[in-house]
């Protein structure tokens, strides 16, 4: 040992938490867990990482919470210029894009934040966009990310993918059924992942707006 | 656990279980072998798998004639029976075969599933500062067929839960599955599905896991061995 | 003599595989991930013995590997001890320290006293130097009285009315701190050790589901696993249960067992 220790500031902190979208036929949900942790400590019970955004649309965060305060208070600032400018709100697919270009623009000194973004599109189906903290972005039919992300991801894909089953017919699942899914994959999720709990709140999107549910999760 | 990758899962049912594993051997990202076996019989109604560094794998339980499965067409709700029996022998060695026939030999009864794990277990753990790769898991009937299932982390300690266990670089993905997936009191055939979907889709979300899959429903009557069609990528 | 095929090894740690793991470490192999209890463990003493009392999450990394452990383990029909730190290491070494106390006390004739539960495991963990991860709350009641001492991973011990260990010992010692008090009653006793465990439980990340309780007094041992159950998983909102035949099947093959009932005695002329 020669005594030498460096300190060193890390701007970096994970806070935890699980976030998913599902797009259906004239729907898109977008849930989270509200936990905010850092290591084994709870910082918040209810501290909510899913946003419903001006436009219809709603951006699900996970990862560093700050950033993704941030990283909102951003975009909300565009799409109000975009409104001023326009005089249109931005469509989700504009939204998408633009996410992923603050997202990369910020290339050598990230957000730290895992994107899930929910929305309509043009033609009034549902759509999810997922990222990872660079801006590399994907639309999908569904998506689960953070702490709890790799446990639900195969799990969407079985059930609202029907991967594997071969007797199955494939279709777009209604939307009660979604809701059971969704509800169902955070109990699952929270009895796994110690980063996941206290709250699941579910963002339905359709084209009347956007209705929010907040169900309870197991707290320890 | 990283270097050749693996999944295993064990469920409990309606007075049976059941053992699932994929089929991959490789090299990190390189994959060298689609039927590679991690799942052995310790016993009848006793098998185990063991997920993590093939060497080890394979010096704990290697094969010495590789089990055979006879081709021929599936067809689902009545499967064909085939009288064929394997010799302990044949179907598990090296140091577990060893213990296992020790056992047989100086207790003159076969070994129960609680205390095969807890020789596992102990195996393990005399190597505790410097050990054996493998995260092993066991599924089988006791002499009353009542369901036994477990798993150890790499140094022997054991849990037994009352639902499944799972192991392996999908380890993840696979909670997730069974978690969702599984219920008490699940009939063979239903325990074969529920198994299998929770293993052919956790394996396709991890990078060294899959390339097929093999299922042993272990029931009072005998064992179903199926081996799954799975993504080869 | 190495072990061969023949020779069951004597007992002991065995350092075979040692150089080989340190070879594969250094061509970038991962070394496993252990199994860890993150656990709340406490115990307290009252008017007339002491309570024992644990969580039961284990944990592997940020999941949940057991969801109802007993970490409660058995020492001495008069002893208890709670474990901490890795799983396998509080498994095994409150095993062995049970089967020596049991050989003990019929070598001596005597019951067990804690004092020698606590220097014996104190001799053993300081022997490896911090390498076995046992973190432990040991309790019992002796000739001497209630005992009640915690043992640190490095061999050191303390002696004390209320004591917590492991990852929500904090949050445990908070509530021990506000209302243990000296000549508590039965019921208060094992109702405070039930709110610290809670306490580790709701407010640390590395403890959950259950309660277990045990209770230790001069000729009698109450263990009460799963005192409290405050974390039951709701039911689920429909079953995932598959159609037969969901999943293709490239093989299916079935072993019957046999049942040799009788056989032709051997011909042994």
């Amino acid at each position: 040992m020669n005594g030498n220790i460096e300190h060193r500031f890390s701007p970096y902190t994970d806070n935890g938490g699980t976030t998913l979208a599902i797009a259906g036929e004239d729907f898109c949900v977008v849930a989270g867990d509200t936990r905010q942790s850092e290591g084994y400590l709870i910082n918040s019970r209810y501290s909510p990482k899913v946003y419903h955004l001006h436009n219809n649309t709603v951006l699900a965060t996970g990862g560093m919470h700050a950033d993704g305060v941030a990283l909102v208070k951003r975009i909300g600032q565009n799409l109000d210029w975009y409104v001023h400018k326009h005089d249109k709100d931005m469509s989700a697919q504009a939204l998408a894009q633009m996410l992923s270009t603050i997202l990369y623009s910020k290339r050598f000194f990230p957000y730290y934040v895992w994107n899930t973004l929910g929305g309509l599109d043009e033609n009034g189906k549902g759509c999810v966009f997922s990222y990872d903290p660079v801006g590399n972005f994907e639309k999908l039919h569904w998506s689960a990310s953070g702490s709890a992300g790799h446990l639900l991801q195969p799990f969407l894909d079985n059930q609202i993918g029907h991967k594997h089953q071969s007797n199955v017919e494939h279709h777009l699942l209604p939307l009660d059924k979604v809701l059971k899914i969704v509800k169902d994959a955070f109990n699952g999720a929270t009895e796994r992942d110690i980063y996941t709990g206290d709250f699941v709140e579910i963002f339905i999107i359709t084209k009347d707006g956007v209705k929010v549910e907040k169900h309870d999760l197991k707290k320890d | 656990m990283e270097y050749n990758g693996g999944a295993i899962i064990a469920m409990k049912g309606k007075g049976c279980v059941a053992i699932a594993a994929d089929r991959r051997f490789g090299i990190q990202a390189l994959t060298l072998g689609t039927d590679f076996q991690k799942v052995f019989s310790a016993t009848d109604k006793i098998y185990f798998g063991l997920a993590g560094l093939a060497t080890d794998v394979q010096t704990l339980l290697s094969n010495r004639i590789p089990s055979p499965t006879p081709p021929f067409e599936f067809t689902s709700s009545r499967p064909i029976q085939s009288f064929f029996l394997k010799t302990k022998a044949d179907i598990c060695s090296e140091k577990f075969r060893m213990k296992v026939d020790m056992y047989h030999l100086r207790e003159e009864r076969e070994i129960s599933p609680k205390t095969f794990a807890h020789m596992v277990s102990s195996t393990l753990y005399e190597k505790r500062f410097g050990g054996y790769f493998v995260f092993p898991t066991v599924a089988g009937l006791d002499a009353n067929n009542e369901p036994y299932i477990c798993n150890m982390d790499g140094i022997g300690c054991i849990t037994t839960p009352n639902d499944f266990v799972v192991s392996g670089t999908a380890e993840n993905q696979l909670y997730g599955m069974c978690e969702s997936l599984w219920e008490p009191n699940l009939e063979p055939e239903d325990l074969f599905e529920t198994i299998s979907q929770a293993l052919l889709n956790g394996v396709d979300r991890d990078a060294i896991s899959g390339w097929g899959g093999i299922v042993h429903v272990i029931t009072p009557e005998g064992v179903i061995t199926r081996t799954l069609k799975g993504r080869m990528d | 003599m190495a072990a061969t095929a023949t020779t069951l090894p004597k007992g002991g740690f065995n350092f075979d595989l040692c150089a080989r793991n340190e070879m594969l470490a250094n061509k970038g192999v991962k070394l496993p991930k252990t199994t860890k209890t993150g656990t709340t463990i406490v115990g307290c003493l009252y008017k007339d013995g002491l309570v024992l009392g644990a969580d039961t999450r284990a944990t592997s990394g940020p999941i949940v590997a057991d969801k109802n452990c007993e970490k409660i383990h058995y020492l001495a029909p008069n002893m208890y001890c709670c474990g901490a730190g890795t799983a396998a290491d509080t498994e095994f070494t409150t095993n062995l320290i049970a089967s020596k106390l049991e050989l003990h006390s019929l070598a001596t004739g005597r019951q067990a006293r804690v004092t020698t539960a606590m220097t014996m495991l104190k001799q053993m963990l300081f022997r490896y130097q911090g390498n076995i991860g046992a973190a432990l709350v040991l309790g019992g009641f002796d000739v001497n009285g209630p005992h009640l001492y915690t043992i640190y991973p490095h061999g050191s011990t303390d002696k004390l009315p209320f004591v917590t260990m492991g990852s929500g010992s904090l949050a445990a010692m908070s509530v021990f701190e506000s209302r243990w008090k000296n000549g508590l009653d039965r019921e208060q006793a094992v109702e405070l050790v039930k709110d610290a465990i809670e306490a580790g439980i709701f407010n640390d990340l590395g403890s959950g589901s259950n309660v277990d309780v045990c209770v230790i007094t001069k000729d009698n041992v109450e263990y009460l696993r799963n005192y409290r159950k405050p974390n039951e998983r709701q039911p689920k909102l429909q079953s995932y249960k598959f159609e037969r035949g969901t999943t293709t099947a490239l093989t299916s093959d079935f072993r019957k067992f046999v049942d040799v009932v009788e056989g032709d005695a051997m011909d042994m002329s």
